[in-house]
This record gives C-alpha cells, structure tokens and sequence, in this order.
C-alpha cells in the first residue's frame, strides 16, 4: 500500500536516513525495528510529512505523491499516533478527535455526529471510548486508544505507531496487540516501530530492520527469531541474558523500617515497608508501575519533602530519614533516576556539564578558592565518562539533547558510578534504550554489585528484574506482598502478586 | 561558529527593525535615510556623541545583566526598576549621612567620611540594597512558590512610593521646589573619565560607573560560567528537577540569583547618584528598569550580548534627541519604536528560526 522509494534524509551533518527502500503490504502489521538512532521515526516521519526528504519518492496504492505535511498524509490514508501523546487534557475525547478538522458551519461545531461517528468507530475495532469522557481522567491506554480514533475519525487506512507500547503496563501491551489484530481483519494496515523484539514476534506480519539510517533486513516474522533479529539490529551476536554468579552479599548498608511516603493528595503511595540491602547484591523490586517504586526511589534518593515521609531509613547503620540530597550523595549514594530528561539530565548543557551534575561543588572540579571550576578537571571527568561507557558521538562539547535515548543513559550511569557509591538507587536502567546499550548496562551493573555496591533495582521490565535481582520483593499499592527467589519463580507467579492476587 | 550564529538573529531583528522605522519616517514625511543619518551620525561623532552614547548605555548595562542574570535562574526579574530605585536612593541617603552634607546651615549628617571610605561604602550601599530589594520576591517565590513577576512588580511600586516618602518628608532641602534630596558629600563623587583620561571633555557626564559596567560583564560571565554557584544558578534554570536530584539547593540558587541581580540593578545608582546628579533625584529612571528586560532579550542573556545590545540602546537614545530637535516631523518616539520592533523581532525568534529551516528544507528538497 505504502512503498517508500530511495529516501535519503540529512540533519546538518548526521545521514539519519540513507537510500531506504520500505514496502508495505496492504491489510498487514509491518515492524520496523532497529536501535536507537537508526533512523526508523525519521523515516516514518517523513512518510507522514513531518519531514521533507532530501531525495527519494513516496508511493501510496503505486502512485507517486507529494506528502510535504502532514495533512497531506492523512489526504492519502495514512495516520500517525506518537509516542507522546498530544491531546488536550481538559477536553473531552470528542473534542480532541475533531480538534483541527472540526465539523459543523464555521460558527456552530457539530459535535453530536461526531460522536456518533466515533461511538460507532469505537464499536467497530472494539476501542471501548465513550466520546464524552474528559481525555484526563482516562488511564494512558484509553489515552492511545483515543489517538487511535483521532487516525480513524479521518479516514486513516495505515497506521503509523511510534513504540506505542512504551507507556502501556504488560496487560495493557497484550489489549493493545488484540486492537491491532482487530484492525487488521478490517483491513488496516499498521506500521509499528520499537524495538522490542519479543513484542515484534508476537504482533507483526512483516519485519524490515533499520541500523545506521540503512536497512539491513527484510523478513517475513514466521521466518524469523529473537536472535537473528538482535543480531541484525546490532551487527553482532547480542547476549539476550544476563550471566551473573551468584551474590556475596556482605554488610547491610540500606535499611528501612516501616518507611511511608505520602504522595501531594495525602494518600501513602509508599506503605510501610521495611526491608534491607546489603553490600554486593541487587534487590530487584517487581510491580505494575505506579505502585510506589518512583516515589520509595525518590524518597531514598532524598528528593522527597522531609514531611511527606515517616518511618526510618538507615544507611551504614546511621539515621539519614531526613538527609539532604546532597548529603546523601556525599555518604555515597548514587541515583540512577527513571526519567532521564526530567530528573537525570541538562538537556541543553554540554555533556561535560551534565557531567558534574552532583559533584560541581567538589574537589577536583571546583579548585581555587572552593569556588572556581577546573575546566580541564571538568573536562578530564567526562572524558573518561565517555570512554569508559562507550557514549557516542565522543564530543563533551556536545549538548545532551543532541544524544540519543541510549547513550543520555550511559552517560548519567557513567556519571553515577564514577562517585564510587557504597549504594545505587536505579530505576528503569534501560527505558528507551536499545538492545546493544541494555546488554552493556546490565554488564556494568553486575560489574559494580561484584564490586561490593550494594543495589536497589526498579524495573517496568520483569525480565530485566529478575535477569539482575538476587532477591526480589514484589510491591502493589506501595507494600510489599511478597519476596521472592528469582532464579526459581516463574512469570506467572511474579505477575500474579503484581496485579496484588497473591494470597 | 556557535558564537556567529547566536549574534545573527539578533542582527538580523536590529536591521529589520531599521527597515521598519524607515517605512514609519516615509510615512511620516521625512526622508528616511537622512534620518538615520542623523541618528547614527550624532550617536557616533567624537566626542560628545560617543561620550552620550556610552553614558546612556551604562544603567542599560548593569540592568540587562541584572535581568539576565535572573532569566538564568529561570526567574523574570521585572523589578529592576524598583530595585534601581531605592538602590539609588540608599546610595545617596548614606551619601548625606556620612559626606558631611550640610544645607542652609542644617546638618544632615553624622559624619564626613574621606573618599577612599565613602565611595566604596557608598557603592555597596547601593549593592546591597538593590539585592535586598530583589532578595523579597526571590524568598516569597522560594518558600511559598508566589510568582516572581507578580511580586518584583509590586516591589516596584512599594519601593518607588517608599523614597519618594523619604525625599518629599526627610531629605529634600527646605524650599526646593523639586522632588531630591540634599547634594551628598563631595567626598562620596565618583570622576568623570574626562577628569582623569586625556582627551574626553569633562562637560561629558561619562563617569567611572561606565568603567564599573565593564567590570560588572567580565565579572557575570566568570559567576556564572566559572563558578559553582554559577553552574548552580544556571542548571535550576535549566532543568530544576535536575538540579535538585544533582543535590543543589534550588530554593536557596532561586534567593541567591534574584539577590544578585538586584545588585546590579542597584549598581545603576552609582553611575546616576556619586557619578553625575550627586543626589538622588525622583523619576530620574529614564525606565531603565524595563528597558533592562529588552536589553537582556537582545543580548540572549549573556553579558556580550548584554554590553552590546545596551550600547545600540544607548546609541538610539543619544541619536533621538537629534532627531527630535532636527528633523521636520519625526519626534524621538521613532526610538522608541526601534526599541519596540527590535524586540518584536527578537520574540519572535522561535517562529522565524523555524521558517528559515522549512524554507532550507524545501529547497534541497526533491520529493
């Protein structure tokens, strides 16, 4: 239906997309994957008509088009859904479906047929949306089932989905793919771009692989594996488990007694746990997101209010319940937060800068006076960030922003586990990260628990959880339900005390 | 390279805003190029025209740090007005009281302090209070979230309200029917350059707070690029979420910035009270304070961009006297519609950057 003919594509001096050649077949789900930067959202971006190409052609039902805009693109049938949503919060969903296309005489909008419309539209691929709901008291599913209808409401014949399962819990991921199928069987034709590969063998028709702005490989998914698929992502053979052995823990260094963690609303997000970590393991804490993992994390981190935590937590035997970030930092706690543009990164600093966040206020990097920044400290630091965790491109001169998911993510853990921490906080390590950068995360951190460090690891990703954790805890409306032995629990049963069936 | 292109656009919106002011005179009836002719001609002739320029450029100077500094930190200052203010005032109340002021036989004053004291207490003085001033609204917006732009606002009006008191019922001297305080010591005079460089007149009010203006950007860019306080200040306004999980206080940078920047704010009372009316003299703010706002604007928060943008504002404000005075129709207002164009350019600067992409883009396009 789609055929994308010799698509180059420059930004400045980076080739994000070089002579692709994509062909999609009516009525199937085509996946494209490939790593971070490896030019996939370029690409579909510009058969939406966000991007210009430099060169190349669009082919839509075998004829050349022009898509310059995107309203172009949904003239000839093709729908995108983004990876971050844009709808208006305080709207409703039909508000927000005909927002930009809205029906009626220029001065009445028309919004009854336009409920019907969507009413039966969401009847139709069993969307289950009531067009009057307000978007912001929709879970993030309803939320993308929503943008979905928007693609619909104008006729979209292909969709164009940008790892859309990036936000959705393991349920919701499965609901979701049951849509996809759905759509299908009425004779749409989805794109989905991620980089899951477990997600691209269970849901796609099609797959064509993407690496460096080129692609490597078309293939039909019954004719594929997970390994041949990682394999063509990366260029090499990628270690898809974690090899570790088995813990030496040594000395408690974290301990928490009865600690709770009230959210803004008054409600405890954090209820009551106590548990410990102890130096050379990694207790891995599994549940649906939102369950209290960000604020036990931030709590701990010390980015909390003190007056919103109670309970007591200890580190090395002292009472640091109140300690300042700061302060905790300079005992030795390092933090690897879930969202790296919000808490973890200066998007528009240099990666040099970013690289003494925490630390601008120590020796080497301040020098005269206590004061005065040692610029060539300060680049020393993160030149050796940058070596030691392979980001790329190499330049510390380089804004953050510039960087792709990955290496933003190598560089903070890089810049976190140069403070030597007796204890590392990390949640969601390889979020947005591709398959090379998680293999080479999940090396360093099994590097650093060898090293004596102790440990505490949230993941959305079970298979992440329990491929690190030497213990596991199992948290559901901020207590814990249950410990269990990673090496020996099965999915199912993990999964069951998540959703807080256990017992 | 970086450098070239951060000084382009705000060229590019100084020479459109010329454009722009030229229709105006056209329209108007004058000639437009024999207008700016006069303009730049009486900016720029030696050495009276550079002399006002640079004079004019000074408070501009030392408010567009100020509200460069804040906009760092994230924080809008637009209370260098009020600040300034009552800085001068300050400057000129500690002037009197330890300059030996004496007036029709009143004494003013508790002590006559020699120069090598009074100028740098004076100096201080004036610091110290416009940091004050500033520091308020900085705790208000720290402690209880209150927004920075309500209250420096409100400051403006309490702080200028607040002197003009003090003038009118304390400090004016019996009989003058203008609102200023007594003259201040002469010990608490800071010179005029022509006093001591050869070759600039002494007529020119151009004076050591011009010299201090210099010091001040050279002093701006190393806090904030060269320091750890500086780092902090600017990665709370880069990403607050972030500074705080990088274990910087982002209530304390909030308090530390806004104090700095009514500093120097505060500084313009040096270059207006111990450097040319030698008294604090009420309305003598020529709006500095928001003039300030677009100075920072134009010079994209950097103390370069800063000297440079309010020495073209000090120009336009020594060229539009000339053109008031010689041309047929056009009244020194034409500045002020620069200043407001150059501005207009420069906020709009996201949605041309953006359109100049497309357009590159739809050139080397082939699709």
């Amino acid at each position: 239906m789609l055929e994308l003919r010799d698509i180059t594509k420059r930004f400045g001096e980076v080739l994000a997309n070089d002579r692709i050649n994509i062909k999609i077949t009516e009525g199937t789900i085509h996946a494209i994957v490939g790593e971070n930067g490896a030019g996939k959202s370029t690409i579909m971006r510009i058969a939406y008509g966000f991007y210009t190409a430099d060169s190349g052609e669009i082919l839509v039902d075998g004829q050349v088009r022009r898509i310059d805009t995107p309203h172009d693109a949904i003239a000839q049938g093709i729908g995108m859904v983004h990876q971050h949503f844009m709808l208006v919060e305080n709207m409703t969903v039909a508000e927000n479906i005909v927002l930009g296309s809205e029906p009626g005489s220029a001065a009445a909008l028309d919004l009854k047929s336009a409920s019907q419309k969507i009413r039966a539209l969401s009847e139709e691929f069993k969307l289950a949306i009531n067009p009057s709901a307000v978007i912001e008291t929709l879970s993030v599913g309803q939320q993308q089932r929503v943008e979905l209808l928007k693609a619909l409401y104008r006729d979209a014949r292909l969709l164009i989905l940008d790892e859309p399962t990036a936000v959705l819990t393991p349920q919701e991921v499965e609901e979701f793919f049951t849509i996809l199928r759905g759509m299908r069987e009425q004779g749409k034709t989805v794109v989905i771009i991620t980089h899951k590969l477990d997600e691209v063998l269970a849901i796609s028709d099609e797959v064509t692989v993407m690496r460096d702005g080129r692609v490597v490989g078309r293939v039909k998914t019954k004719d594929t594996n997970a390994a041949e698929l990682a394999r063509m992502m990366v260029g090499r053979d990628v270690l898809l488990r974690v090899e570790k052995p088995d813990a030496d823990a040594g000395a408690t260094v974290l301990s928490l007694q009865d600690l709770r963690v009230m959210g803004m609303d008054g409600t405890p997000r954090v209820d009551g746990l106590t548990f410990d970590v102890r130096a050379g393991e990694v207790v891995g804490i599994a549940g649906v997101e939102g369950n209290g993992q960000t604020e036990l994390i931030e709590s701990l981190a010390g980015l909390t209010e003190p007056e919103l935590v109670s309970g007591r937590v200890e580190f090395e035997g002292r009472d640091i319940t109140t300690a300042t970030a700061k302060e905790r930092k300079q005992m030795g706690v390092a933090h690897i937060p879930e969202d790296r543009h919000r808490r973890g990164l200066l998007l528009d600093f240099d990666l040099a800068e970013n690289s003494i966040l925490g630390v601008q206020d120590r020796e080497p990097i301040v020098s005269f006076a206590g004061v005065m920044l040692d610029n060539g400290a300060i680049e020393r630091r993160a030149r050796q960030i940058i070596k030691d965790f392979d980001v790329r491109p190499a330049n510390p001169a380089l804004p953050a922003r510039s960087l792709s998911g990955g290496n933003q993510q190598k560089l903070i853990i890089g810049r976190e586990f140069d403070l030597h921490p007796k204890l590392l906080l990390v949640a969601q390590p390889t979020r947005g990260v591709d398959i090379g950068a998680i293999e080479f995360i999940h090396r360093k951190l099994i590097a650093l628990r060898d090293a004596g460090c102790a440990i505490l690891l949230v993941s959305a990703e079970l298979e992440e959880v329990t491929a690190l954790a030497d213990r596991l805890l199992v948290i559901h409306e901020g207590k814990i339900v249950g410990e269990v032995d990673p090496k020996v629990a099965t999915t199912e049963e993990i999964g069951l005390m998540m959703t807080g069936g256990h017992r | 390279m970086k450098h070239l292109s951060e000084l382009l656009f705000p060229l590019i919106a100084v020479i459109a805003a010329f454009i722009v002011g030229g229709i105006f005179v056209l329209i108007i009836g004058d000639d437009p190029i024999l207008t700016y002719q006069l303009l730049i001609g009486s900016a720029l002739s030696w050495p009276d025209g550079i002399g006002y320029t640079l004079f004019y450029a000074t408070p501009l100077i030392f408010t567009g740090l100020a509200v460069a500094v804040a906009f760092r930190c994230g924080l809008l200052n637009i209370g260098t007005e009020g600040q300034l203010y009552v800085a001068a005032f300050a400057a000129a109340w500690i002037s009197i009281k330890l300059g030996g002021t004496v007036v029709g036989g009143v004494n003013y004053s508790w002590a006559s302090l020699p120069a090598l004291a009074l100028v740098p207490i004076a100096c201080l003085v004036a610091i110290l209070m416009g940091a004050f001033w500033a520091a308020i609204p900085g705790y208000l917006k720290a402690r209880f979230g209150s927004h920075e732009v309500i209250n420096t606002i409100m400051m403006n009006f309490i702080g200028i309200a607040l002197v003009s008191y003090f003038t009118q019922y304390y400090y004016k001297t019996p009989g003058d029917p203008i609102m200023e305080t007594a003259e201040i010591g002469v010990a608490a005079h800071i010179p005029r350059l022509g006093s001591f460089i050869p070759g600039i007149p002494t007529r020119l009010p151009l004076n050591v707070a011009f010299l201090l203006a210099i010091l001040a950007c050279v002093l701006v860019y190393i806090f904030l690029w060269k320091t750890k306080w500086g780092y902090e200040i600017r990665a709370t306004g880069a990403n607050p979420s972030a500074a705080e999980y990088g274990g910087i206080a982002v209530r304390k940078q909030i308090v530390l910035a806004m104090a700095v920047s009514g500093g120097l704010a505060g500084m313009v009372g040096i270059n207006e009270v111990l450097g040319y009316r030698y008294r604090y003299y009420e309305g003598f703010s020529a709006s500095y304070g928001f003039t300030g706002i677009a100075v920072a604007l134009l010079g994209r928060n950097h103390p370069v961009g800063v000297f440079l943008a309010a020495l073209l504002f000090g120009m336009l404000n020594r060229g539009g006297i000339f053109v008031d005075a010689f041309t047929d129709h056009v009244s020194k207002d034409l500045v002020e519609v620069l200043q407001a164009v150059v501005i207009l350019f420069v906020a709009c600067e996201a949605f041309f950057r953006g359109s100049f992409n497309r357009f590159s883009l739809l050139r080397r396009s082939k699709v």
